[in-house]
């Protein structure tokens, strides 16, 4: 595979908490324009690779390689500014914002408008702003709820918070978008709609990295699987073929007595 | 706040309250002189605090950052001034030279406050800019020996009224027929710097930057993730806060003609952030009317005890000062438990607070 098929490849990723083990040098590789599913049973690592790609820990060993740059990723801000932004497993919104203003914040990486900007507001500034609410507003559009813009974050529902975390992580216009398990409390109306806007970003030409516990979900939206166990990649194929892993199936289901 | 249409009789009468507003700044100074120039330095204070809680609203209320040294800038500003424009050192440079340099300098100070506080918050954030701020007091007590700096606690004497050329702010003058005193003419002055700190209350809430404090305020894990850089961008909270407190402190100086260590306690620090807190935090007009009723309050206070006293007793039972103290406490906390989110709070905080406790 050429090295510019590759958006991100990760080198024997490991961290550990005290003594235990959360990641056992983790590699993998995600293509350009693909969605990469990374499943596991609860407190297989999943997360806590997810924070370390994204810069929120550090990782003590390995290191990621995105868009053929070493990352040097130590705060989150690095990370997003490269072009990876993520989203949380518990939603993290600015609960007392409205849905357009939140996804404004997403903007702040794009744009320059500093403390004088601010106060004198110099025709480049006001350009800036209007381009920011614009843009906020499409991509409400764009995830579907442009109808709640003006409500606050808090008060809109569990699935339209998800979608609006989406969006707000669209705004810093990402060429990886990490998802955090985005199905996790959705009913089933919702997942498949969440699937819909998922393949469409996809589409769109951000590559999507998606951990998920619905593993229905990850089989019918992901290319290409890595299963997660103790902290060590044991698996990694398309969705048919890693479903049929002797190795998966024990993770997920407990293994035989010993 | 954001582009949401008024209707028009909405914003007529938004322009009949601003002219209303207008009228009563104007006249305030003159009828307050009628009860003596006292009256008029007491309203001078009341817009130097509003001046000086705005500028304590963009780091707790805009940011979130708890700062209870607020005063060691304001204490930087005004000795910068009271060295730079008095006969300690026999330097007298003119007001437009030292209000910034002493703006500059507190944002320098803020700056070093706030670099080794950057991963705290709340109580311990608290905690140590209560420390920095008795820190400089305690700096401007000691700074007469070896070598006299600030003159320890005797202060500093005869500092320069802000004067441009002949026109000095100390003095009565008149013109075109109305006699102004020096207190009245601070007032003005004082005025065009509250308004000057109002519109960048407001400007910068609805800016980019606004909005990445208030994200940082919401989730600060959350605004990393979306590409803030949440070190400059708490820094830059702290460097706007303390140049304010910088500007504040000259003007101070100016006004009084003297400084001490004594005027920047940690009590100072205290009554800036209560103004923030009861008026309604991170809501301008709130934090207007707690800076106001808290510098003023007191001092009505102060005068109409020993009258009543008089009144209903027929001779004084309390001491003034104490019961002042007394009934000031007992406001505070009445407003903080009736009205938590405090007098005049934004929606938005309104709605916070009500999450929070329901």
């Amino acid at each position: 595979m050429s090295e510019q098929q590759l958006l991100l490849e990760a080198h024997a990723v490991a961290k550990h908490f005290g003594g235990v083990k959360a990641l056992h040098d983790v590699s993998l590789t995600i293509r350009r324009g693909e969605i990469y599913g990374l499943i596991g049973p609860n407190g297989a690592g999943k997360t806590t690779f997810f924070n370390c790609l994204t810069g929120l820990y550090r990782n003590e060993g390995g290191h990621f390689i995105f868009d053929g740059v070493r990352l040097q990723a130590d705060a989150p801000h690095k990370a997003a500014a490269v072009g990876i932004a993520r989203t949380f497993q518990n939603i993290r919104l600015f609960g007392n914002m409205t849905a357009l203003e939140n996804v404004m914040v997403g903007r702040h990486l794009r744009t320059r408008a500093g403390v004088v900007g601010a106060i004198i507001r110099n025709p480049a500034t006001r350009a800036e702003e209007a381009g920011i609410a614009r843009r906020a507003e499409e991509l409400l559009h764009y995830v579907g709820i442009h109808a709640r813009a003006h409500d606050y974050a808090k008060h809109l529902s569990y699935g339209d918070q998800r979608r609006l975390e989406i969006a707000r992580a669209l705004a810093t216009e990402p060429k990886l978008l990490a998802l955090d398990e985005p199905a996790a409390g959705m009913n089933g109306t919702e997942t498949e709609a969440l699937r819909v806007l998922v393949e469409g970003i996809c589409r769109d030409g951000v590559t999507v990295l998606l951990i998920e516990h619905d593993v229905k979900l990850v089989m019918g939206l992901c290319g290409r699987v890595a299963v997660l166990d103790y902290g060590e990649k044991i698996c990694e194929d398309v969705p048919a073929v890693v479903q049929k892993d002797a190795r998966v199936v024990e993770a997920y289901l407990g293994g035989s007595v010993a | 706040m954001n582009g949401r249409a008024r209707p028009s009789s909405s914003r007529q009468r938004h322009w009949l309250g601003f002219l209303l507003l207008g009228v009563v700044l104007l006249a305030v100074p003159f009828v307050a002189a009628l009860g003596g120039q006292a009256w008029v330095r007491i309203a001078n204070f009341a817009i130097l605090y509003v001046f000086l809680a705005l500028g304590l609203n963009i780091v707790v209320g805009y940011a979130g950052l708890l700062d209870l040294g607020y005063v060691a800038f304001y204490a930087v500003g005004a000795y910068a001034y009271a060295l730079l424009a008095s006969p300690h050192f026999g330097i007298h440079l003119p007001f437009w030279v030292i209000l910034p340099l002493g703006a500059g300098l507190a944002c320098i100070f803020g700056v070093l406050l706030g670099a080794p506080t950057l991963k705290l918050r709340g109580d311990y954030l608290a905690i140590v800019t209560l420390g920095f701020g008795e820190i400089v007091r305690i700096f401007m007590n000691n700074l007469n020996a070896p070598v006299n700096i600030t003159n320890g606690a005797q202060g500093i004497t005869l500092i320069d009224p802000i004067r441009i050329g002949d026109f000095s702010f100390a003095q009565t003058s008149s013109f075109l027929g109305v006699t102004l005193s020096g207190p009245q003419k601070y007032y003005f002055l004082l005025v065009a710097l509250a308004l000057l700190v109002i519109m960048v209350n407001i400007r910068l809430q609805d800016s980019r930057i606004g909005r990445a404090w208030q994200a940082i305020r919401e989730d600060e894990i959350a605004a990393k993730a979306c590409g803030i850089n949440t070190r400059n961008i708490k820094l830059l909270a702290f460097a706007m806060g303390a140049s304010f407190g910088g500007i504040a402190g000259g003007v101070f100086s100016a006004m009084q003609g003297f400084v001490s260590p004594e005027s920047f306690s940690l009590m100072e620090s205290i009554t800036i952030l209560a103004m923030v807190v009861l008026g309604g935090m991170g809501h301008i007009p709130g934090v207007i009317l707690g800076a106001i009723l808290l510098t003023g309050l007191p001092e009505a206070l102060r005068y109409g005890i020993e009258p009543l006293q008089r009144a209903l007793f027929g001779r004084m039972i309390v001491d003034p000062e104490s019961l002042r103290m007394l009934v000031f406490g007992l406001a505070l906390v009445l407003v903080m438990r009736f009205r938590p989110a405090g007098l005049w709070p934004s929606s938005q905080r309104r709605r916070e607070l009500a999450e929070s406790a329901g």
